[in-house]
């Protein structure tokens, strides 16, 4: 970052950047709930790494000790005091989850699947909290006229008729569409990369997906009048043939 | 109960004050006591298209605002004695119709009534609003071509969530598709959307294809409904939109060019 104060700021020159990198953490895998056994067998290993664990951020993992009560108190207070710095969990339940959020840290990917475990369509087993787990898919089995807008919050949208041109359909999940595919379709309206487009026959003005979309001019006339799908693959929308 | 339809279409220029018209003289000629209101407030045109445009004394506006009853407003058609016109006012503004007005001036016809259509002006404003919104039965008016099939699409979507029958969860409005002004010449040669190309963007009940004719300009110059001119084929097309509509079923005629065998030369059609 450029540190030109003379520039003005106000005008909109950028202060900062929001991108996504992969870090590599220490995993700490706990196999039981009994802090004073881990303490001790915390003060062996970090004796043994010598100043490996200073500073270091870990990621506790919580799949051993799935539906048993931690207390993240004690083990935060434990690691902090060997240098360590507990930046989040995985892999636990709901409740463990929350009471990890209790004590600021913060809940990560599962590392199994390869989906956050917030988003996605498919419900991936014990995650999600149970309130905003997934809605009820949206049914829509008239055609969406022109003119019309149809938004499937929180889940995917089926619609069994034709969406006309100048319709506007949208989902936080995916869209499927078992009809001709006219108007505009946004899936993965929220920021779900892994939201898709399905329909019958593609003939859209506008698809997209998490925000990346392509104009009906950009894509190929002949896909048109079979089964198509529309996906985000590293940020690059594909449009393929069921 | 009178059975309410709306003439509409989006689109203007399409056809509607023709529809309206021909529709309504063909269900009066057929024995029933039929109403056809004009919603064009300020353009009006069914009172011309139906030749009583010098015997207008009141109009809707005045019924709505209590400045004349429905005696007094209605005019009698002087060719059959079951149609009755009610004209637009061409002085007033739009925002002079009111929903609950509207619904009581229908609300009072239907006593005596057997069906009552609303001739819908273009648009998707405050008139087309009103014609549709107490309707039970929709034509919608369409042209073959690109511009005309999306407004009338968008006028469908309207239909299904704007009307008082989708605000209140009832049976939904019956949806009908008029082809007009079809020329199966320019549909051979590409130049125009074919039945079938409409259809497959509208997916409605065909209710009838009006094919392009001269007589329809001859009969409104005439203040006559098409539908009696019975040598033409917009006028027999009518006739049998209306026998569709009460439920018979009657062919498509019309869509084809006429065919001239060795037979038809030799012998002359």
């Amino acid at each position: 970052m450029s540190a030109n104060f003379s520039q003005h700021t106000t005008t909109g020159a950028p202060q900062f950047e929001l991108k996504a990198r992969t870090f590599t953490l220490p995993l700490l895998r706990l196999f039981g709930t009994d802090m004073e056994a881990v303490a001790r067998q915390l003060s062996e290993k970090v004796a043994q790494a010598g100043g490996f664990f200073h500073n270091a951020p870990v990621v506790i993992d919580l799949k051993e000790v799935s539906g048993a009560e931690v207390a993240f108190p004690l083990l935060v207070g434990l690691m902090r005091g060997h240098g360590m710095i507990p930046v989040g969990v995985r892999g636990g339940t709901p409740d463990q989850n929350s009471a990890a959020e209790a004590m600021e840290l913060a809940v990560l990917a599962d590392g199994r699947s390869q989906r956050p475990e917030i988003q996605g369509a498919g419900p991936p087993a014990g995650s999600v909290k149970a309130i905003s787990a997934i809605e009820a898919t949206k049914l829509v089995t008239k055609p969406v006229r022109s003119g019309q807008r149809v938004y499937a919050r929180g889940g995917d949208l089926v619609v069994l008729a034709q969406v006309s041109s100048g319709a506007e359909i949208m989902a936080d999940g995916h869209i499927h569409v078992y009809a001709a595919l006219r108007g505009r379709a946004l899936a993965g309206l929220k920021g779900n990369q892994e939201a898709r487009i399905f329909c019958q026959d593609l003939q859209a003005e506008l698809v997209s997906v998490a925000g990346h979309y392509r104009i009906s001019e950009n894509i190929d006339a002949r896909l048109r009048g079979r089964p198509m799908q529309v996906y985000l693959e590293e940020r690059t929308l594909h449009i393929e043939g069921i | 109960m009178a059975r309410i339809i709306v003439v509409t279409s989006g689109k203007g220029g399409v056809g509607k004050t023709t529809t309206s018209a021909a529709i309504a003289m063909g269900l009066a000629l057929r024995g029933h006591r039929t109403a056809v209101i004009d919603f064009d407030v300020g353009l009006r045109n069914l009172d011309l298209i139906m030749g009583c445009e010098r015997r207008v004394v009141y109009d809707f506006v005045n019924v709505i605002n209590g400045e004349a009853n429905l005696n007094q407003a209605l005019i009698k058609d002087r060719r059959c004695e079951n149609l009755f016109v009610l004209p637009a006012s061409q002085t007033r503004e739009k925002d002079s119709l009111t929903k609950e007005g509207v619904g009581r001036v229908l609300e009072d016809l239907s006593q005596g009534f057997d069906y009552i259509i609303c001739d819908s002006p273009a648009g998707i404003e405050r008139g087309a609003m009103m014609a549709m919104y107490y309707a039970d039965d929709a034509v919608v008016v369409t042209n073959p071509e690109v511009s005309s099939v999306r407004d009338s699409d968008r006028m469908l979507g309207i239909l299904a969530s704007k009307s008082r029958r989708a605000e209140t969860s009832a049976a939904p409005i019956r949806e009908y598709l008029l082809l007009s002004r079809y020329a199966p010449e320019r549909v051979r040669r590409g130049e125009m959307l074919s039945v079938e190309d409409v259809q497959e963007i509208l997916a409605l009940e065909l209710l009838g294809v009006i094919p392009e004719s001269k007589a329809v300009l001859t009969a409104s110059n005439a203040g006559m409904p098409v539908i009696l001119d019975r040598e033409s084929n917009a006028g027999r097309a009518y006739a049998d939109v209306v026998g569709r509509y009460l439920g018979e079923s009657l062919p498509h005629r019309f869509l084809e060019l006429p065919k001239k065998g060795l037979f038809n030369r030799f012998f002359g059609e």
